[in-house]
Parts: structure tokens; sequence; C-alpha cells
């Protein structure tokens, strides 16, 4: 076995060459989940409401772009923002960013059939009672059915999450420096020790989706106090 | 002039006819009990006036405006009808004094230290005292519908709705939720109450009105209404509920 290879690159597989270099390795890749997470959130959240209202002009569109996302893979995805940046933008986007958009419009069609289905699940009577004392329906949705069914939404969000976090290995394929990337270049480096490098990779990410799932779990069991019963 | 006026009220949901003419004139400080069979569309008529549903045809004036009016602001017309609901339907994420507080707070534009001021009276109006910074869920269901009733009128409206208030309580809870109905009725407040609480509509109502697959089909001071029914389906309606 030869884990002395892993152990000498334990620092590239974690940070990439910083701080004298760029920054790359599960380091890239927890940075690429955590803004994917962050801007599909508000994105996820916009079309999901969207859908939701009843004027067919945000109805609509909101839809289209729902139903295509889901009906594409991630890396049709990737692919297609990365080859197609170029075109729109008349230069070339760098493939942190091109993979960052890539993943957010990805994950936000998931996370607004989220926010729909969490906002259809509760019960109807919150709606009726907000409206019914003058809320409107922007305050009602702010004051009373959001707050609720966000904490509802907490553990598919962080499903959600933590797919992201495993499907940050797919930007990969344009050459962004995260840890899938990190661990084919020292292979292809050394050439001597796959099995350990790869080892590796899997308890990393293992490790950082595990840590997630059990936060999500702790917020759960702490949020689960006080909801609507129907 | 009345304070509410209901003429011809039609709805239907998609076919089915749920109210075939509704015409009903409620004075201000009247307090109207409103009862019938399960599906009769006593739930329907009341939610119309609110514009919590809406209707075909027909009209509803709300202090002689009609409350279809272009000019008439739903939210603000909400804010003068209070209502309550069979499931109570609080706010479970707030405590019961932000339940109370969201809508004087964010309709009417009143600072949170005035609208807790009048929150903590109403609750204690209703007899909930000390649980105010509780949440619904450790309440009674007794003391949770009192809070939905602070809360409702905490906006100051000038009608309230009832929709079976009761009708989701244990029996022992039932009382405690009417005395604070009776105490409002005396008070003066104007009141619609669906409710099949045939001492509360003997002791408070100015009238009854008794609607099946509807219609209203008879409407009467209780005590006539108690003891000489007209119709044949008031009289059945009534052999099975008393
Ligand atoms: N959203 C809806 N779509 C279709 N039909 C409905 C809808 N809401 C109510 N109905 C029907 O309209 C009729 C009247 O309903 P409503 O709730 O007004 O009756 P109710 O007199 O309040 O009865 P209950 O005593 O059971 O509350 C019922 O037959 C019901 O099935
Ligand atoms: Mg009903």
């Amino acid at each position: 076995m030869h884990w002395q290879v892993v152990w000498d690159n334990m620092d590239y597989f974690l940070w990439g060459a910083f701080p004298e270099g760029a920054l790359g390795g599960l380091a890239m890749s927890i940075i690429l989940a955590l803004l994917g997470i962050f801007f599909a959130f508000w994105l996820g959240l916009a079309a999901g409401l969207m859908r939701l209202s009843g004027r067919w002009w945000l109805h609509y569109p909101a839809l289209v772009y729902v139903e295509i996302i889901r009906g594409v893979p991630l890396l049709m995805c990737i692919f297609w923002f990365y080859f197609l940046a170029p075109v729109v933008l008349g230069h070339t986007m760098p493939e942190f960013q091109s993979a960052l958009v890539a993943f957010v419009v990805f994950t936000g069609a998931y996370v607004a059939e989220i926010v729909r289905a969490g906002v259809l699940a509760l019960p109807k009577g919150q709606m009726e009672a907000a409206r019914g004392s003058g809320l409107s329906h922007v305050q009602a949705m702010c004051f009373v059915i959001l707050p609720q069914s966000l904490r509802n939404m907490i553990p598919s969000f962080v499903n959600q999450f933590v797919s992201l976090t495993k499907d940050t290995s797919l930007a990969y394929i344009i050459g962004v420096n995260e840890l899938t990337r990190a661990a084919t270049q020292v292979n292809n480096r050394t050439m001597n020790a796959p099995m350990e490098i790869f080892l590796t990779m899997l308890v990393l990410y293992f490790i950082v989706c595990y840590v997630l799932t059990s936060f999500s779990r702790r917020l759960e069991r702490h949020l689960a106090r006080y909801q609507a019963r129907n | 002039m009345a304070m509410i006026e209901v003429n011809g009220l039609q709805k239907w949901y998609g076919e089915f006819h749920v109210l075939k003419g509704i015409t009903e004139e409620v004075n201000k400080g009247e307090v109207l009990v409103i009862c019938g069979p399960s599906g009769s569309g006593k739930s329907t008529f009341i939610r119309c006036i609110n514009r919590l549903e809406e209707y075909q045809s027909g009209t509803i004036r709300f202090d002689g405006k009609d409350i279809h009016d272009r000019d008439v602001n739903v939210n603000s017309l909400r804010a003068e009808i209070g209502i309550v609901f069979q499931q109570f339907n609080l706010y479970p994420h707030l405590t019961v004094l932000k339940n109370v507080t969201l809508a004087p707070i964010k309709v009417k534009g009143m600072p949170k230290n005035e609208a807790e001021e009048v929150a903590l009276g109403l609750l204690e109006r209703v007899g909930i005292t000390d649980q105010a910074h509780k949440y619904p869920v450790e309440l009674s269901g007794g003391q949770q519908q009192r809070v939905a009733i602070a809360r409702a009128l905490a906006v100051r409206p000038k009608v309230m709705l009832f929709d079976e208030p009761t009708s989701a309580l244990d029996p022992e809870m039932i009382n405690e939720v009417l005395n604070v109905m009776k105490d409002l009725a005396r008070e003066g407040m104007t009141m619609l109450c669906v409710t099949h609480e045939m001492g509360f509509a003997r002791e408070v109502s100015d009238r009854v009105v008794f609607m099946d697959g509807g219609e209203v089909v008879e409407e009467a001071p209780p005590d006539e209404f108690f003891k000489n029914p007209r119709h044949e389906r008031t009289k059945a309606f009534l052999k099975e509920i008393l």
C-alpha cells in the first residue's frame, strides 16, 4: 500500500495549493456547494412562489423553468452553461462561475418544488385566518405561511444540499479544481496509489455529508415542537 | 340602515348550487344564530360576507356599501369583520401574544407596544391570563379558541363571524367559549354565529336562521323558533339536535 502518497497530498486534497496558489480540493467543493445552495434557495423560493401564484405571467415561466430543468441531467446543465456563456456573453466565463451558475439553476428548480409542496402542505386554515384578519396576500405569506413552511422544508433543503455537495464533483468535467479533480490530478501524477487516493475521496465526501445530515436531524428535532396541526 | 344587507345571494361550486338566493339583514348590535344540517351552506354564507368566498350573483352590503365596490379594499373590509373558525387556526409558530398583535401591527399600523397593551387587555377579557408568552400547542382547545376570539377582536371589527366555534371542542370546554361569546353579545357586538348551541341561541340571539339546501327555510326570534317551528324541515332538524 502507498498511503504515503495520500498523506503527502492531503493538504492538496483539502484546500488545493492555498495559500501560495489557488484554492482547490475539498474547500473548493464546499464553497461551490455553499454558494450554490445559497443562490439556489433564493431562486427556488422565487420560482416556487411564482408557481403558486394565480397570475399566469408569474405561474407559467416558473412552471416551464422547473419542468425543463427537472428533465435534464445535471451534467447537461454544466456543459450547457459552459458552452453557452461565450455565445451569450461574447467571452468565456471562468469554469468556477460557469459551474456555479449551472448548480444554482439546476438546484433552484428542485428547491422550487420543495417550496411549492411545503406551502401546499400547510393547513388551509392558516392562510384563511391570516387573510380573514385583513393581512394582504404578501403579508400572510411573509408572516404566517413561509415561517412555518420553511421550517418544515429544512429536511428537504438539507437533502438537496447533500446532493449538491456530492454533485460538485461533476464540476471536474469542465476543469474546476475541486476535490475530485485534485484526486485525479494526484492519481495521474503518482500512478501507483489509485485505490488509496479514491478511498480517501470516499471518506472525505462521506464525512462532509454525514455531518450535514446529522446536523439536519438535530435541527429537525429542535423545530418539531411548534407545528401546525390539522 | 342595516349593518349587513344580503340580497339574493347565489353561489355555485361548479355545477353545485350551494347558495340559492339568500336575503338577510343584520342590524348593528344584533346577534344572529345560523343553524342547519351539514352541507346546507352555512359556512359558505358567512364566508361570503368577508369575501373569503366569492359568489356569482346577488349583493352584500356592509355599512351601506357593496363589498365588491371598486373602492372597497378587501383587506380593510376584512379588518372590520372578524372571523373565528371551528379549527381555531392559531398561528403555531407565534406566541399567543404575537398571534393577537400581528394583524393590528401589520394591518392597522399600530405601534408594537400599543398593540401589546390592547392584546393583553383582550386576552384578559377572554380569560387568558399569564399565558401570553406560551405557544398555541401549549393551550387547551377552549383556551385556543378564546385566543382566536381575542385575535379577531384585536383589529376592532364592527362585526364578528363565528363558524361553529365550539364544534371542535371537548364538551367541558364549550362553555368557557360560549361565555366569552355571550359577554361579547351583551356588550353590543354585531354577531353572526353558525352554531348548534341552542342554549346560546336562546339566551343571547335576536334571531335564529335555519338553513337547508342552500336556502333560508325559516327564521324567527329564538322563543318562537324553538316553540313553534313552522316548517317540517325545521321541526325534523330541531328534533335531531335538541
Ligand atoms: N371548495 C368547495 N368545492 C366544492 N364544493 C364545496 C366546497 N366547499 C364546500 N362545498 C360544498 O358546499 C356545500 C356547503 O358547504 P358548507 O361548508 O357551506 O356547509 P355547512 O352548512 O357549513 O356544513 P357543515 O355544518 O358541515 O359545516 C357542501 O355540500 C360542501 O360539500
Ligand atoms: Mg360549516
